[in-house]
């Protein structure tokens, strides 16, 4: 073991050594390579020492320059030996060695004589050793010998130099793009591989030609691919040219489809995975289209390999996102996949039933999933979790059972990202479910008992201090969050503190209790949690009599800090300690220009097993536009921001400046905030403002607007105007828009700008306020309920004729849009093939008007869409307001 | 390139996870250390798996990983995330089943080192630069073992190693009727 080097494969055998390169050095082994240069070559022994050469590579050990140099030249003087099995090795040691340009001059020369062998092998490989390491100006000297070995009989000479033509196109197109005519006949190959690997080339030189690559496509749909690997290349190319020739073609046909489909059952299994995975993923893929997929997908199902039941489950969990009524089919299946070995295979499994199970088979469901839980990594729970929350959102008559699921798996064994998962989770049902509020924050209340993450803690305690005084019986709320003073460090103690002066703010009766709880907070050891205290009591008014809480006092509590943190750092930073304190309201309330939350493109894909993209929550984007428009002061008088459109853009993408609109509605008011980007380095735009003409919206008028002082090069701004229209009607209306701004030139190199300006205008797409945008989507746990607390009075029925509709799916889809309400009770999905659907909406009218919409579809033989609509509404003109759109509409 | 089947990295590591022999084909792992840190992540994540009967998957940051073990050896195949899961399980099963052929049935670590030559030889001819190759492991098997088969050179220059070379592949064929 001592003297590595002693030991030959003989010695091995008998020897309990375990590996024949332990001890193995490398200035050894590079000592060793001397025997290359041995007039007397031992092919056997120069193989054993290459191999070690390869090994210690292998293994991460690196050669130095003049070491890769030396062994280099010895390598070379081994193409004298006419040994095979050592020409491999050597070959193999030259790819690892990758040489220098100097080097390669040195081989080339060998290497060509084997391009020429007429051994095949010797062709095969030292075509792809010399297109590994040549460096292109060797390129057009072996050009001729590539050309010739394309369309070489034997197919491993053939594929070498077809991959290697792949390879170089990279780095050599002009050269490569030459071949065509052999890579053509290559095509018409009877080896499967050959065949392949030419499709895989020719495709690469037509790239940029998309009139050719469809061409191509088209001509080798109607031939013969034989080989399955050719086969998926060319499901790849079609599924590109479909999506490039969106658009062109005419509604309801597809190009190719059917050669797709026939896909599904020939070709062997890799080929009909790699189909039916095509259309799954096909722009606007219909039921129609998807079902014989699925089916293919369904048989995958069923095999006992894990590799296809992993690949059709996942593929089936992609689809269920979109069409979970197409992947119905395939639930017993996938049920008996929950007990699967694999984990991954199980929790995709489970998140797609989660998506597709109807209300009834939820808590048989749960049950399973609760043994399983135990078994997974924190990773799939995760993804469970989330899959739990959006079921949730679906079938909101469900929530007991989900919530303590949610409650149960709280309370076991997990890290942070999962816990966070679960709390969020819980908080938003909290939020979107009236119902389940009490029992949410009595679970939260439970788990920050015992949460060793202060992060969690003190988010929680915060909602706590939100939501709990406005249940029926806040009391019970306040032994959770005191213990918190108690037992935790000083953060969570604090923010325990402020969560009690919330409670003693918001309910009267408990105020001199909590007055209490705050006073022995006074001698806490830590002086942050101390301050809070001082300042809630004197907030609160403890030592005086007085037990009203005044409308100050709450809005400090209550309201976020109205001005930038920013802002406020500078000013503090600024003042000078005098007589005269420092004054809040000087500090400016106008945010530097920064983006907004929507603009963050997403740059992490989601990960993990087919995760749902989760966008920025909505009511966070609320909250920062109120914020923002509430620093304005011409429009601080609008009142509360009923609702915010998302973004439209108004331009196309990569123009000179890309707008895009957000509408925000106000009672009496609506104000346009057009977000701008200026995507020229070479300019700087001031004092832009958007001239907007509202001649086709009779009954809207500008009342304010606010100029963007400056717009640099990529750094985005917001300018807005405002509009005043009446009260409670839907006032619809079309507005053109122009962007008038002064342009001044920058000189991109010193950032420099120059003094003098000049006026310019730019149009800018029509913007629209439609009806929707005076909804918003607010669900009810219990439609049916919900209906009947209504005033029957209110009730406003009629019938509407749609025309002809694609589908049932897109007529529903067209009057949710249209109404811009929350479908509830899953009944925003149409299964596929029916005749007839009955659709609940929800949502909340400017003014603050609760409006329910039951929808009942029928479709006809002729595709002939007929609509019943019935309206209930708090006012009984909103009732009839809602038929009106959907009238003109 | 981006359409083109393609495998990032084969790997074949012992039972504590150390390397045997592995061949990265995609620039995801620029250093050493980035390839042992993701060797360690794949056998870690795998290792309490069954894949001795049939092929494993897993995939975890982006990356799909087929693989399967035998005695004190795991063979992994691993490409992207949108890679169809079969065509690496077919470069799996030719990797694994053409080291079955080559080793002559005795896979294991030893003689797998013992025969280091002859994997290597196997990872270069079945994928190139990500590209794959061949994956018939006879097909493969048939190259690295029939390197001594010279057509054009006469039986008497034929040397000891090619001679064993030859009958390595007699016995190649002979074990797979």
């Amino acid at each position: 073991m001592a003297q590595p080097f002693m030991k030959k494969d003989d010695d091995l055998d008998d020897e309990a050594e375990y590996s024949p390169f332990l001890g193995i050095e490398k200035w050894a082994a590079l000592q060793e390579a001397r025997v290359f240069n041995d007039p007397q070559l031992d092919p056997r022994r120069c193989c054993q020492v290459i191999t070690k050469l390869l090994y210690l590579l292998n293994q991460g050990e690196t050669f130095t320059k003049t070491e890769s140099t030396e062994v280099f030249f010895a390598v070379t003087k081994l193409f004298q030996s006419i040994d095979l099995g050592l020409r491999r090795m050597v070959y193999l040691m030259i790819k690892e060695l990758s040489p220098c340009a100097d080097e390669v001059i040195i081989v080339t020369s060998s290497l060509m004589k084997d391009m020429n062998s007429k051994t095949d092998m010797y062709r095969a490989n030292s075509i792809r050793v010399l297109c590994r390491i040549t460096d292109g100006t060797l390129l057009t000297q072996i050009e001729r010998y590539l050309k010739q070995a394309i369309v070489d009989k034997n197919p491993v000479v053939a594929s070498a130099a077809l991959v290697s033509g792949i390879h170089l196109l990279q780095t050599n197109p002009e050269i490569v793009k030459r071949w065509s005519n052999e890579v053509q006949e290559a095509m018409q190959s009877r080896v499967a591989l050959v065949q392949f690997h030419a499709l895989a080339l020719l495709h690469q030189i037509r790239l940029n030609d998309r009139l050719a690559v469809s061409k191509l496509v088209t001509s080798l749909t109607k031939g013969t691919v034989r080989s399955p690997l050719a086969q998926c290349l060319l499901i790849r190319y079609i599924s590109q040219v479909i999506c490039d020739s969106a658009g062109n073609t005419p509604p309801g046909e597809r190009p190719f489809y059917d050669y797709l489909d026939s896909c599904l059952r020939r070709g062997g299994e890799m080929v009909n995975f790699e189909a039916a995975r095509a259309i799954t993923e096909l722009n606007g893929v219909t039921n129609q289209e998807l079902t014989p997929a699925i089916t293919v997908l369904q048989y995958f199902l069923l095999s006992s390999n894990p590799v296809k039941k992993f690949a059709a489950i996942r593929t089936l969990n992609k689809v269920a996102m979109t069409h979970p009524m197409a992947v119905t089919s395939c639930n017993i299946e996938m049920e008996s996949l929950i007990s699967d070995q694999n984990r991954s295979i199980a929790t995709l499994a489970i998140t797609t039933l989660l998506k597709t199970g109807n209300e009834s088979s939820i808590d048989r469901l749960m049950k399973q999933i609760t043994n399983f839980m135990s078994e997974i990594a924190d990773e799939f729970k995760i993804v469970v979790v989330e899959a739990i929350r959006s079921l949730c959102m679906k079938f909101p008559l469900k929530y007991r059972s989900l919530m303590n699921f949610l409650s149960n798996i709280l309370r076991e064994e997990g890290g942070f990202e999962y816990k966070k998962a679960i709390a969020d989770s819980i908080v938003i049902l909290i939020r979107d479910m009236p119902d389940a509020k009490e029992s949410g924050l009595l679970h939260l209340c439970e788990f920050i008992e015992d949460c060793e993450f202060t992060y969690l803690s003190t988010q929680i305690l915060h909602f706590l201090g939100i939501e709990g005084p406005t249940t029926a019986d806040p009391s019970k709320y306040i032994r959770y969050i005191y213990n918190r003073v108690h037992l935790e460090n000083a953060t969570v103690r604090a923010s325990a503190v402020s969560t009690l002066a919330k409670f003693g703010a918001m309910v009267d009766s408990l105020k001199p209790r909590i007055f209490v709880l705050l006073r022995r907070c006074l001698f806490d050891a830590d002086d942050e949690v101390r301050d809070r205290a001082t300042l809630y009591m004197n907030t609160l008014g403890a030592d005086g009599a007085v037990v009203e809480t005044g409308g100050d006092a709450s809005e400090f509590l209550f309201k976020s800090l109205d001005v930038p943190l920013v802002n406020l750092e500078t000013s503090l930073k600024n003042y000078e300690p005098s007589d005269k304190h420092f004054d809040i309201s000087s500090v400016p309330k106008e945010v530097k220009v920064k983006p907004l939350a929507e603009k963050k493109a997403p740059s992490k894909k989601p990960t993990g097993l087919g995760a749902p993209r989760r966008g920025p929550t909505s009511t966070g984007t609320v909250d920062a536009y109120e914020r923002l428009l509430s620093s304005i002061p011409e429009f601080s008088s609008f009142g509360k921001l009923f609702k915010s459109s998302a973004p439209v853009e108004l331009t196309e993408a990569e123009t000179e400046y890309a707008v895009t609109v957000v509408k925000h509605i106000f009672d009496h008011h609506v104000v346009f905030q057009y977000n701008c980007t200026n995507t020229i380095p070479e300019q700087f735009l001031e004092n832009v403002t958007v001239i907007v003409d509202a001649s086709e919206a009779e009954e809207f008028s500008e009342v304010a607007s606010k100029p963007l002082r400056s717009l640099p090069y990529d750094s985005p701004g917001q300018t807005f105007v405002a509009f005043e229209k009446p009260e409670g009607v839907p006032a619809a209306g079309k507005f053109s828009n122009i962007l008038r701004f002064i342009v001044k030139e920058v000189d991109p190199s010193t950032g420099e700008t120059d003094d003098d300006g000049v006026d310019d205008e730019y149009q800018l797409e029509e913007l629209e306020v439609v009806a929707a945008d005076y909804m918003q989507k607010v669900g009810v746990s219990n439609f049916l309920n919900a209906w009947e607390n209504m005033n029957p009075d209110s009730e406003r029925i009629d019938e509407y004729g749609l025309g002809q509709r694609e589908s049932l799916a897109d007529a529903v889809n067209a009057v949710i849009n249209l109404l811009g309400m929350q479908p509830c009770e899953g009944t925003g999905v149409v299964p596929s093939n029916s005749r007839s659907h009955a659709c609940l909406l929800s949502g909340v009218f400017i003014g603050n008007v609760k409006v329910l919409v039951r929808l009942s579809f029928g479709i006809d033989g002729q595709k002939e869409v007929a609509m019943k609509l019935a309206v209930r509404s708090d006012d009984e003109s909103i009732s009839n307001a809602i038929h009106e759109i959907v009238a003109s509409g | 390139m981006e359409k083109c089947p393609s495998v990032k990295s084969i790997l074949l590591l012992d039972s504590e996870g150390k390397r045997v022999a592995v061949k990265y084909y995609s620039d995801d792992w620029p250093t050493n250390a980035a390839k042992e840190a993701f060797e360690k992540d794949v056998f870690t994540k795998t290792q309490k798996t069954n894949a001795r009967t049939e092929a494993e998957i897993a995939m975890f940051e982006n990356n799909m990983v087929v693989y399967k073990f035998v005695q004190d050896l795991h063979f992994f195949v691993t490409g992207g995330e949108d890679e169809n899961e079969l065509i690496l399980a077919t470069v799996l099963q030719g990797f694994f089943d053409a080291v079955g052929l080559l080793l002559r049935g005795n896979v294991d670590k030893r003689e797998a080192l013992e025969n280091l030559d002859l994997i290597l030889l196997c990872l270069d001819e079945i994928v190139d630069g990500g590209i794959i190759l061949e994956t018939d492991a006879t097909v493969i098997a048939g190259k690295v073992a029939s390197h001594s088969i010279d057509a054009g050179a006469p039986l008497s220059e034929q040397t000891i190693s090619q001679a064993l070379a030859t009958a390595r592949e007699h016995l190649t064929r002979s074990l797979l009727k």
